[in-house]
This record gives C-alpha cells, structure tokens and sequence, in this order.
C-alpha cells in the first residue's frame, strides 16, 4: 500500500448566509491521494467539487465559508487547522493550484515571466534573476514556443491554451507534492485540452508528483486519472480505480452520468438515457440520500444517510439500499 | 441536394480592422471566407471546428444577424442576403435562432410567458388570449409546466432556461432553427436531456437545424452530415457517420482522435495536433492547416486553388496536399 499523499476525513465545508443560516455545500466528504496517482474528482455544477477544493487549499470565500468539521491531512499536517501564514507556505509551495479560467488566474498587468518569478522568490528564495532564467526553463518545460520572448508579454498577448500552460507552469515552479488541477480544460477547444491534459501527465511522471483533477467531463476523467471520487449534492456517492468505475459503476447517479454522454459508438439520432429530476436546491436538502430526493422517492432512505461502505478492494459506495443493487450490498453485512 | 431549405453559396463576412490616424481600415479579420454550404428540409447539419474558426459568425450571417461581406444565402428558393430589416420579417417566421447561454439571451426583466409570446407579438400573430394558450402549449411543448410562464427566466436552471430559448424559437413554427452551442453551457445529465427534446421536435414539427458546437460526439449524435470548419473554410462535409469512420482530412482526423472518450481501457492512437489556429486577420498564404503542422508541401498550396472536391459520393474534401493522404490526393487532384 504506497502512502497518501492527501486524506481527507469527513469534511464538511458551509456557507453562512445572512439570515445566520449555514449551508453545507461539501458535507461529510472522504477520500485520498496516493503519492504519484491522479484522483479525479467528477460530479455536476453545484455538487461541491470546487468547494472540496477550495476547502483544502484555504481559498474559501471568506468571511462566509467555513470549514466546519473534518481533517484535510497533507504529509501528516492537518491543513484545515493550519493558520494563515502556513496556508501562505503550502499555496504555491508545497500545493500548486490551476483553476479553470486562465485569465482570472493571471494578472493582466503583470508580464508572465515576472508572474513566474514572483513563486519562485517566495517559496524557494531564488534571486530576481535566477527566477527568470527558471521561468524560462518552464515555459520552455510546459511547450511554449520562442519562451525567452514570451516571458517578456504579457497575459493578453497569449490564446487561450497558451495561458492556461502559463498558469501551469506557475502552479509547477515549485515542484509541488500535490496539484490541484480545477476543471483545467473546460475553457479550451478539444485539441488543446488533450494537449494540456497529456503535458500535465508527462510533467507529474517527470516530477512524481500527486494530482487532483477536478472536471464535469467524464471523457477527461477516464482517461487521465487513476481513482475516481464522484459527487453529488455535496457528498461522495461512489470512489473506485477508473477501470472499476467505468467497468461497473454501483449507484444509480454513477449509472446515470456514464449513461448520459453520447459517445461515438451510441446509434445515431437515437434517444440517450436521461437522469430524471434535478439537484434540489442547498437549502431543501435532506439529510438522507440526496439522489432519492432527486428521484422524488419516499420513504426512509431521505432521512437517514447510509454508511460509506468498501464494496471490493479500493471501491466505495454509499450504500443506500434504493440507489444500489440489494445484492451487492448483501456481501458487505 | 433536392430542393435544399437553405443554400449557401461563397458566404464571405469580413470585419474591418481600423487602425492609424484616420481610422482608415488596415486589415480585416476574414472570420467567414467563402463557405458553401447546403441544408435540407428535416435535415441536421452539424458545424464543428475550434474556438475563433468562424462557425458562430457563419451562424449569425445566415440569420442575417450580421451582414455578409459578400456570396449568397438563399433560404426557401428566397435570395435574404441582402434583405432590409424589415424585409426580412416575414423570412424570419420561418428561420430562429437558439444561443450559447440561456441566461444572456434571454430578457430578465420580462417573464418567461412574455418572452415566448414576443415573437408573435412581432408578427402580429394572434390575439392577447390565443397567444397566452400558444405560450402554453409551447412550454408543454419543450416539457415545462404551463405555471413557468408567470415566473421570471433566471428562477430556472440552465437546462431549463435553454428550454425557454427553444420554446421561443419554435413560437413562430421555423422550418429552419440555428442552434449555436445550445448545450455546451450544460451538466451532462441536463445536456442529454436538451439533445433528446432537440430529436423529439425535429421528428414531430420536421424542422431542420444548423447544429454549431465544438463537441463532436455531441454533433455526430444529432447529425445527418456534419462539415468541419477551419479558419473560416469548411475543409470536409460529409455523412455523419462516414465522417468519423472515414476522415480525410488531418484536421478532421486531429479533431476526432482529441475527443476524450469515456473508456480507460481505450486505446490512445492520438494523432497529436502542435500549434494553434493562426489569426484570421493576416492568414497563411497556402493552406491553413498545412501551414499550422508545418507541412513540408506547405510552400507548393500558395495560390493553388483549394475548393472543396467530391472524394467519394457526397463526401467533400478541401483538395490540400498537405491535409490529405498521397493516396487520397491523387484522386482529387
């Protein structure tokens, strides 16, 4: 069993909106990174995917989210009760972040090279020049032609790709343990997404570093990760090494999504399979299994949340006796 | 084709470039430039290509919500290309749009009932009460409760919302809808969902679409024949199912071979795809793509004429011999 890099426990993260009330947009969340794997985390807008992120580098929306119970621990340390000068250290340090819009991640009034630099003479003490010189070395590093002129431009001189290779390289100029990679991709036409997905592959077997790739798009999921975490409304449905969970998904909203994207092998023009309902609002959410609520189910699997059982070796469910099949859930008492 | 419901023919739209003291114009973007293209009667045709190839502009040109450079757009036997706005009205009836986000096309401050009846209102279409009943006989249409049309647009998710956008579309009963994007703004599950309604009406009301997106398991699914753009030229059109089976053209097979496919066990033949799409202000001499790979017969595609050719029956290639096959371009050329 190689070691984790990243474990976290039961975190629930919450909103506190005006009235006093707290949401829970990530409640009672749990999963793992092992040193040099890619964990994806995959689940529609709204399921907490973000927030699980943002939760585990201390990026919340402050003064309104909170992180209110659980563990985010990171090579022993446990981040969420890491102060903010620390959680300065980790960013950008030990954990680099790629979010999804490359422009908003880049200051427009900076030039990249100075961008660049700027981690590289925070965390790792480098001179002014020495950053450069290395700045030039990652862009070269993340496939950015004539890098030597483009360390002299500035953000809006780049596409679109070439700036999300920028962020990346910012995100790696501090060889991190882990990187949080938020939907990377999603902005990017499809042949610069699998060039952007396959470089993030070549650099973490160069640097052996853990990833954590966050993205609704089961297409990218499959074939860049090696565990996947699914999530909805907020929790974690199902978590199995990618073969398994595409070879035999277990709950009903894992069937679902699979089911859904058509692929080039669906017949043509013909009906694609549909997930009924919609996610309930954050404030109508039961406290059972959210995936019933979806369903318009009754009964009690809406008021009391099944336990998170191991199925087979490494694959999780939540074992909720109405989203799983009886019989799978039979081996497990 | 017989009888074509709309017939491109050398659609060219330019935008000027100003620059200098006198705002003279410097340059031009040829954002469309010199595309033919035919729709038929209940007919699907897909438009793929990158961000910035053209293909919304096309969309918005064929619409007559800008006005073409030059070339000519005939739609039911009917020369619209340069029709006034008022003449136009009556065209209109018969040809919608549906855009990208449901949230900036459609009005805020009216609702939903109101933004549905105003294209009637335009045409003059019914009374007061008969327009009430249409507009809830549309929402049943698209599978919205009839209640949706006294409440505002934003109330509803993105799915829902792009429900609204196609209800509006089919108020006036178009024989032809552009539909640009219409589902890449949303989650999976929502997205099959929309796909399924978009083939329901398109059997029922035998409505043609111009189907504009970037994902191309989406367009193979909801395609009859599916062209490819590429720098504001339609390299390849043919067959939906011949395309992807059969690619001719290295753009096409790139843009194919980059769809992430939702199998791990997937074989990678990636034909990997270096460089961006060049600027369509000051684009190659020769052949476009050629001229992005680096092709080695780039220099011989200046000044050669690089129309489109019928490889194979109704399936039409850019006759490039940089994008072709040797074999392949032995026959065309």
């Amino acid at each position: 069993m190689s070691e984790n890099v990243l474990e976290v426990k039961d975190l629930i993260t919450a909103f506190r909106m005006e009235d006093g009330e707290w949401l829970r947009a990530v409640d009672g969340v749990s999963f793992r990174v092992p040193k040099g794997k890619t964990v994806g985390i995959v689940g529609e807008s709204g399921c907490g995917k973000s927030v699980t992120a943002m939760s585990i580098v201390g990026l919340l929306p402050k003064p309104m989210g909170h992180v209110l119970e659980g563990q985010v621990m990171f090579k022993g340390e446990d981040l969420s009760k890491a102060d903010h000068d620390r959680m300065h250290e980790v960013r950008g340090g030990e954990i680099g972040v790629v979010f999804q819009e490359p422009m908003t991640a880049l200051n427009p009034l900076h030039r990249i090279g100075k961008q660049i630099s700027e981690a590289l003479i925070l965390h790792r003490g480098l001179s002014k020049r020495e950053a450069l010189i290395e700045a030039v070395d990652l862009l070269e590093k993340v496939g950015i032609p004539a890098p030597e002129r483009r360390v002299l431009e500035y953000p809006h001189q780049l596409s679109g790709g070439m700036r999300q290779r920028v962020v990346i390289a910012i995100a790696l100029a501090c060889k991190p343990d882990l990187l949080i990679a938020d939907e990377p991709t999603t902005a990017l036409d499809v042949t610069v997404q699998s060039q952007i997905l396959d470089l993030m592959k070549d650099l973490q077997n160069e640097m052996g570093m853990s990833t954590i790739l966050i993205t609704h798009d089961l297409g990218v999921i499959a074939g860049h990760c090696d565990e996947v975490v699914v999530m909805y409304a907020g929790r974690v449905v199902e978590r199995a090494p990618v073969r398994e969970i595409y070879a035999s998904p277990l709950h009903a909203y894992t069937r679902g999504l699979l089911n859904a994207i058509p692929t080039l092998n669906t017949p043509r023009k013909s009906r694609l399979n549909t997930i009924e309902g919609q996610v309930a609002s954050i404030k109508e959410f039961v406290s059972g299994c959210r995936f019933c609520q979806r369903m318009e189910r009754t009964g009690d699997t809406l008021n009391t949340r099944a336990p998170f059982v191991e199925i087979s070796k490494d694959h999780w469910v939540e074992a909720c006796p109405k989203c799983v099949d009886k019989s799978i859930l039979q081996n497990v008492h | 084709m017989n009888d074509p419901i709309l017939a491109i023919r050398d659609l060219k739209m330019h935008f000027p470039v100003k620059g200098g003291v006198f705002s003279r114009q410097v340059a031009a973007v040829k954002a469309v430039d010199g595309v033919s293209l035919d729709v038929g009667r209940g007919e699907t045709l897909g438009l793929v290509g990158e961000s910035g190839c053209g293909k919304s502009t096309l969309g918005k040109s064929i619409v007559r919500l800008l006005n073409p450079t030059a070339g000519n757009i005939e739609f039911e036997g009917a020369d619209i290309t340069h029709l006034s706005q008022s003449a136009l009205r009556p065209i209109r009836r018969n040809m919608q749009m549906v855009f990208q986000d449901p949230a900036e096309s459609l009005n805020s401050r009216l609702s939903v009932g109101q933004i549905i009846a105003e294209p009637l209102e335009v045409q003059g279409i019914g009374t007061r009460t008969t327009r009430r009943e249409m507009v809830e006989q549309l929402l049943d249409r698209v599978g919205m409760p009839k209640s949706a049309a006294q409440r505002f647009s934003f109330e509803f998710s993105g799915g829902q919302r792009q429900r609204i956008g196609i209800a509006r579309a089919l108020a006036l009963n178009p024989d032809l809808i552009v539909l640009d994007e219409p589902v890449s703004a949303l989650d999976v599950s929502v997205q099959s969902q929309v796909l399924n309604l978009l083939l329901d009406l398109q059997e029922d009301l035998n409505l043609a679409y111009l189907f504009i997106a970037h994902d191309l398991a989406v367009v193979k699914h909801i395609s009859d024949r599916v062209a490819v753009m590429y720098l504001g030229k339609i390299v390849e059109l043919a067959d939906a199912d011949t395309i992807y089976k059969n690619p001719k053209h290295a753009y096409t097979k790139a843009l194919i071979s980059a769809i992430p496919t939702p199998d791990p066990t997937a074989p990678k033949d990636l034909v990997r795809l270096e460089g961006e799409i060049p600027s369509p202000i000051n684009p190659p001499k020769g052949s476009a793509f050629g001229h992005r790979i680096s092709h080695p017969r780039y220099e011989e595609t200046i000044g050669m004429d690089l129309s489109m050719i019928e490889i194979e029956p109704d399936h039409w290639v850019a006759a490039d011999p940089c994008c072709l096959s040797d074999e392949d371009y032995a026959k065309v050329r």
